[in-house]
């Protein structure tokens, strides 16, 4: 009887607590519901933009500067002057000689991401639907996989390819991408095959569809979302595979990105507008390829994880 | 298209219907364990299934075996093989290779050894305290809060190698932006290099490696968060418990899990990180600045690839002591 009255007043001093008046409820509400303070949201907010973006304007602006200005002691703050958008243009004829090198982690990683799609959708759809001999052995093999990195193993990867020369060394490095992210793809692909009722392979199965029919005609279509974070992901690692291509590609001309460029910013590089170029150009599309899954970023990823 | 399909369709329903048929059979149970487990029992059961499994797994099993524990192998094999300079196998080497990788003249290795345990230490550590943050506060809802979050993506999309070059311009020692920033703040004498004294760019490399770690670890925690219930932080406010106690025995506990996901991925990753130390510390050749990964590389061109194997064997154990002793210490998956 006492105690339904007594109840209402109560959130209200703890919520002038937190809030810091204790005349009226603050305008922003009480507890987990109070919307932030708008001025420490914005001061946050810019901060972190700022602190995350400035190497990469940094980049973005040094492609647009001459040589001279790129080196001028003290570096200038401001912007460049210019600016000099021909460095897009002149750099392909450049010292920083970047076309093989993008040629190179191109092809290296559409054949990772397609060898990738290939085998890991059917390995995922598998194990997500069917139940056999053997299955948690494959399991414990893809998180074994999933630990280890081209780097721990660079060595042998390094015997293992010693005589793959020319070409051959790209498709070697495929097929090193394509097996060190072959795992999280295949954990990240089941998480979503098994998110899809097996009713509906059911019904199609009663239709008469065979298992490689009900993958590509009635699954793929529904868990696309998922091949697609899966796909980005890949991509992207393959594309900034830096330690195997260090080791497995001996040829000058044949290296990727990653293994060429820095081979120019060395103690007496001065074209860094060339070599920001080149950056700009390999940075730019796969963090706009990322922003694409930056949805699925937060429980994707982990969905795949923690199952 | 559609009419070959309704022929598929009649055909395998008059097989679904009828006795089971030798094709049908040949092909595997169609319905999946519940009527794999029901038509056939004991091995031979389970011996078709595994062949109805073969040819959607054989794929991925190949590729690794063939390219992941193959090469692993054969890194272990080498490592107690002796190689000649130019690289030809001249017999077994016993212990010899680990031995040279430890002891070898004008490697400060103890020092090494030291700061790879920094390294992993303070980079995962730091790079755990400062997620935390992050998520809450990404966690939270304002305007713009996409934005925020892509610009937080970006040094993940970006590769290590080109995010280092450029800190590495950006701390050149005449032209580098923030060598002048840092300068007029007082933070940097006029004739410090930072990325030219091995332990200044050993410091460097590890505020390079926080940066390209915060992302995937912020990412991580932030799904984590999404497992908190409004409905307990309420009755918990509703309780009278402030912010501060509401984190700690509220949200900090449910976000257990993802803790441990990220610490354990970032110590793996940040344990083997090579492009960051190998581009920021210009001092060339063996130095105080080097963790044993790039190490490794730098005996595989010096020494060849009997000690670099070896090598590579200590260092990945040494990561699954460091893993270890994360795991006993931490408890990461201890109920509360």
């Amino acid at each position: 009887m006492t105690t339904t009255t007594d109840q209402v007043p109560e959130p209200a001093p703890a919520g002038s607590q937190a809030t810091g008046g204790n005349a009226k409820p603050s305008a922003r509400g009480i507890g987990p519901n109070r919307r932030p303070n708008p001025i420490g949201i914005i001061i946050g907010a810019v901060l972190i933009v700022v602190v995350f973006i400035a190497p990469y304007i940094v980049m973005l602006l040094g492609s647009l500067k001459t040589q001279a200005e790129i080196t001028k002691v003290p570096p200038p703050f401001g912007l460049p002057t210019g600016p000099h958008f021909s460095n897009y243009v002149d750099v392909w004829s450049s010292s920083v000689k970047p076309l093989n090198g993008l040629i190179a982690t191109a092809v290296i990683s559409v054949g990772a991401t397609l060898l990738v799609l290939l085998i890991a959708t059917p390995a995922a759809y598998y194990l997500a639907r069917f139940r056999f001999p053997g299955r948690m052995a494959f399991l414990f093999l893809v998180l074994i996989t999933q630990m280890l990195q081209p780097t721990v193993l660079a060595i042998g990867l390094f015997k293992e390819f010693l005589n793959w020369n020319g070409y051959l060394s790209w498709v070697a490095l495929i097929l090193v991408n394509g097996a060190f992210n072959l795992a999280f793809a295949i954990w990240i692909m089941q998480a979503f095959f098994a998110s899809v009722p097996k009713d509906i392979d059911e019904a199609a199965v009663v239709d008469g569809a065979g298992k490689f029919q009900v993958l590509t005609k009635i699954s793929l279509p529904l868990v696309w979302p998922g091949i697609v974070t899966a796909i980005v992901f890949v991509f992207v690692n393959s594309w900034n595979e830096y330690a195997a291509a260090s080791v497995m590609v001996r040829d000058n001309n044949l290296q990727p990105l990653t293994v060429s460029l820095p081979k120019f910013f060395g103690f007496y590089t001065q074209d860094w507008q060339y070599v920001f170029t080149v950056t700009t150009v390999a940075i730019v599309p796969v963090v706009i390829l990322f922003g694409f899954i930056e949805k699925r970023l937060i429980g994707g990823l982990t969905a795949g994880a923690v199952k | 298209m559609c009419s070959s399909r309704s022929r598929l369709k009649r055909r395998r329903v008059a097989e679904l219907t009828a006795a089971p048929t030798p094709s049908a059979i040949a092909a595997g149970d169609q319905s999946g364990d519940t009527g794999g487990g029901a038509r056939g029992s004991g091995s031979g059961g389970g011996l078709r299934r595994l062949a109805a499994a073969a040819p959607w797994l054989l794929p991925a099993v190949i590729l690794i075996a063939g390219v992941v524990l193959y090469p692993a192998y054969l890194m272990i094999y080498n490592a107690f093989r002796k190689y000649s300079k130019y690289g030809f196998d001249q017999g077994a080497a016993g212990w010899d290779n680990f031995k040279l990788a430890l002891t070898f003249p004008g490697v400060p290795i103890g020092r090494i050894l030291i700061n790879t345990v920094v390294w992993v230490v303070v980079v995962v550590a730091g790079t755990l305290l400062i997620s935390l943050a992050l998520a809450q506060f990404l966690n939270k809802t304002f305007r713009g809060r996409k934005l925020v979050r892509l610009a937080v993506i970006v040094p993940w999309a970006a590769s290590v190698v080109m995010t280092s070059s450029i800190f590495l311009n950006a701390l050149n020692p005449n032209y580098g932006l923030a060598t002048r920033l840092l300068r007029s703040i007082g933070l940097l004498g006029q004739d410090t290099a930072l990325t030219q004294q091995p332990m200044t760019a050993f410091w460097v490399a590890v505020v390079v490696a926080i940066f390209v770690s915060l992302p995937f670890t912020t990412y991580t925690l932030l799904a984590g968060l999404q497992a908190v219930p409004h409905d307990v932080l309420e009755a918990a406010h509703v309780d009278g418990a402030g912010s501060a106690a509401i984190y700690r025995r509220i949200v900090l506990p449910i976000l257990r899990p993802a803790i441990a996901v990220a610490a354990l991925v970032n110590i793996i990753n940040v344990f083997n990180s090579l492009p960051i130390l190998q581009i920021l510390n210009q001092t060339a050749g063996y130095n105080e600045g080097l963790t044993t990964t790039p190490l490794v590389f730098l005996y595989k061109n010096n020494l060849g690839p009997g000690v670099s194997s070896a090598l590579s064997v200590i260092n990945f154990g040494f990561c699954l002591v460091i893993i270890a002793i994360y795991l006993i210490v931490v408890k990461p998956t201890k109920q509360q």
